[in-house]
């Protein structure tokens, strides 16, 4: 069958630290750019500086993270500079919640593996979301995501267009709102 | 009878519009703010040829990229300013831009314009969006491409997270603020430690703090992973609230009063994870690393590299493991941010500084334009100035950098800011993070120091 997400292999990049945080990911002075001119270039730009394994190998499409990978900073930028680097899918004990979803929504895997899990993978992998596994050379390793992002990046949706649908039952919860909790209107647009 | 729920559980329920099979709900915002990071957003939306669904119920403020000593640093910055204007200009969108008296950081002014309230659900493209809970608001931060869906359709879907509650029991002791509060915790239970969750700040210690005390401790929730933080509307709540401009008046007022009263998590109700906290054992604390987590009590001393993680922290910070906190000399302080930038947080820095001399320049930066004007008539500009730091404007200022106001490579900041990462203050930059009178204690002695040391015949 065919899916917006496909299985993804190759060599993975190892960024072996916890807390890699939104601002490690892309530093604040390059968000004002228009992602038209792509942000890759801007990922881990400060850390490659003192942390040699920041310098991701150019091609590679699978990051192996620490705990609490994307925490910090809701700037979906930091997602923008993993995907126009390339990567596609990071595996990692733990995400940022604002990370997670913002990943989720522009087509980046968020694969939840255990720390003992992650340190097993040898070698190349293919990432699998059909199956949420890992194949490598040491074996199949599971990984976990929520079944509703699972999904969502499976079927490539769009959640603009998914309410698109649910205009009808968004217009009356409007009225509701409005006839029931006046107060929750900002005191000057009251008619 | 209805099953006991949490206040978290109510807000939620008042909001769903629909239900996926899924346990996905679409959610109504009451209110959304944009600032100058939303570009993306903006632009993802005209690509699609679609308008802001509910321009009344949209904000928009200039913080992140606002100067704070006159003109914008450079073309760059000047034109995110000039970008929120014109996007807020086309789709109808107030905007308090610079130069307006509500002008100010968007988490501080949110409620100082009454549009942050009980039982609302807000979001804005920001993660200390968590600040707004103070109110018994469910308000969480959102990534671009949400954003762009809540201004065309004026809601968002979401998964309900886990509930936690963080009770704090007994007093605070003097010299101790909201900000060791969460700085305790956080440190107590990792910088994920409430991932997945929303937590309710619950106790007695909670219950005393003012409204600028409990949105510095929503305020640092992110930072301790957890989206959403709240506290259950009281008297105090409501008293901050009324006659604000955008609250409501009249019948409505007492309407919603009415309402909001019952918004509390009811006695039998319970949580997905529980965690008490003694006050009273809190002593004024200070992050040495680089992740909010690495905070321990003032009279500590540098921990041990024990692990790889904490020796490429002390590395980066230029720290020795057994080196003692109180004493560690600082180039400079900053007091500002949506953490701590309040009225209440400069009175709490001017009682320190009153009639003394800072040893290490420093930047003040009111939370927004209306603190500036408040200040400056109780006369806290002024002793600011007179130690010898800088009283500047209003905006995000140092917390980021983005407007400029950055901390040079290799220098270190008493801050009271949110964030100790890695050159989140600028390349190279090493922040301590702690409470306005803690950062006080630092501009006055020069180094980490224990404030209560300073406190003695003072406020």
């Amino acid at each position: 069958m065919t899916t917006a997400f496909p299985p993804v292999t190759g060599i993975p990049a190892r960024l072996p630290l916890d807390n890699v945080d939104t601002d490690q990911l892309i530093p604040a002075r390059f968000m004002s750019t228009p992602r038209a001119e792509g942000y890759g270039r801007f990922l881990l730009h400060d850390m490659k500086a003192d942390t040699p394994a920041a310098n991701l190998p150019e091609g590679a499409q699978v990051l192996i993270a620490g705990r609490n990978f994307g925490s910090g900073s809701s700037r979906e930028a930091a997602v923008y500079a993993l995907v126009d680097f390339g990567i596609r899918a990071v595996l990692a004990p733990s995400f940022g919640d604002i990370f997670a979803g913002n990943a989720v929504n522009n087509g980046l895997l968020p694969a939840r593996v255990a720390p003992e899990a992650l340190a097993q993978i040898e070698g190349a992998v293919m990432v699998d979301l059909q199956a949420c596994t890992i194949r490598h050379a040491g074996g199949e390793t599971p990984f976990d995501i929520d079944p509703v992002w699972r999904e969502k990046l499976l079927n490539g949706w769009d959640d603009i267009d998914l309410t698109a649908s649910r205009a009808g039952e968004i217009a009356a919860y409007r009225t509701r709102r409005r006839a029931g909790a006046p107060w929750s209107i900002p005191a000057d647009e009251q008619e | 009878m209805t099953l006991p729920r949490t206040l978290f559980d109510k807000v939620w329920a008042a909001h769903v519009v629909t239900s996926r099979a899924d346990g996905t709900d679409l959610l109504w915002v009451d209110r959304h703010f944009v600032h100058e990071g939303s570009h993306h957003a903006f632009r993802k939306i005209s690509e699609r040829g679609l308008a802001v669904a509910e321009p009344g119920l949209t904000f928009g403020v200039t913080d992140h990229y606002a100067p704070t000593r006159g003109a914008p640093a450079n073309d760059e910055i000047a034109g995110m300013i000039r970008r929120l204007s014109a996007n807020t200009g086309t789709h109808g969108v107030r905007h308090f831009a610079m130069g307006d008296p509500r002008q100010g950081i968007v988490h501080v002014i949110g409620p100082e314009q009454g549009l942050t309230l009980p039982g609302l659900l807000i979001v804005c493209g920001d993660s200390h969006t968590s600040t707004h809970g103070a109110f018994g608001a469910i308000a969480f931060g959102i990534g671009a491409t949400e954003v762009a869906h809540v201004l065309a359709t004026q809601t968002i879907w979401q998964k309900r997270p886990r509930s936690m509650r963080i009770t704090f029991t007994g007093r605070l002791s003097p010299g101790v603020t909201p900000k060791d509060m969460a700085l305790a915790w956080i440190a107590r239970l990792g910088a994920d430690g409430a991932r997945g969750h929303a937590i309710e700040y619950a106790g007695d210690a909670v219950r005393a703090l003012s409204m600028e005390g409990r949105l510095t401790l929503c305020n640092m929730s992110i930072e301790g992973g957890g989206r959403f933080g709240m506290v259950a509307p009281d008297e105090t709540t409501f008293a901050y609230a009324e006659g604000r401009a955008y609250a409501p008046k009249g019948a409505d007022w007492d309407r919603a009063v009415a309402y909001w009263a019952a918004l509390r998590t009811d006695d039998s109700a319970t949580f997905d994870r529980e965690e008490v906290i003694d006050a009273a054992a809190i002593a004024p604390t200070v992050t040495w690393g680089t992740s909010p987590e690495q905070a321990l009590p003032i009279n500590a001393a540098i921990p041990a590299a024990t692990t790889d993680q904490i020796a490429d922290a002390l590395a980066y910070m230029g720290l020795t493991a057994g080196q003692p906190l109180d004493g560690l000399p600082v180039d400079q302080v900053f007091i500002g941010s949506c953490t701590n930038a309040r009225i209440e947080d400069l009175r709490a820095a001017a009682a320190i500084l009153r009639g003394r001399k800072a040893r290490v320049p420093g930047l003040v930066s009111p939370g927004s334009e209306a603190v500036r004007r408040q200040a400056e008539a109780e006369g806290l500009a002024q002793v600011f100035t007179e130690a010898g730091l800088d009283w500047v404007a209003s905006g995000c200022s140092m917390c980021v950098g983005m407007n400029g106001d950055i901390v040079a490579p290799g220098k270190r900041c008493a801050s009271t800011t949110n964030r100790n990462f890695k050159g989140r203050q600028g390349p190279g930059a090493r922040t301590h993070l702690m409470s306005p009178a803690m950062v006080a204690a630092a501009a006055v002695t020069g180094t980490l120091t224990d404030v209560r040391k300073l406190m003695e015949g003072r406020a």
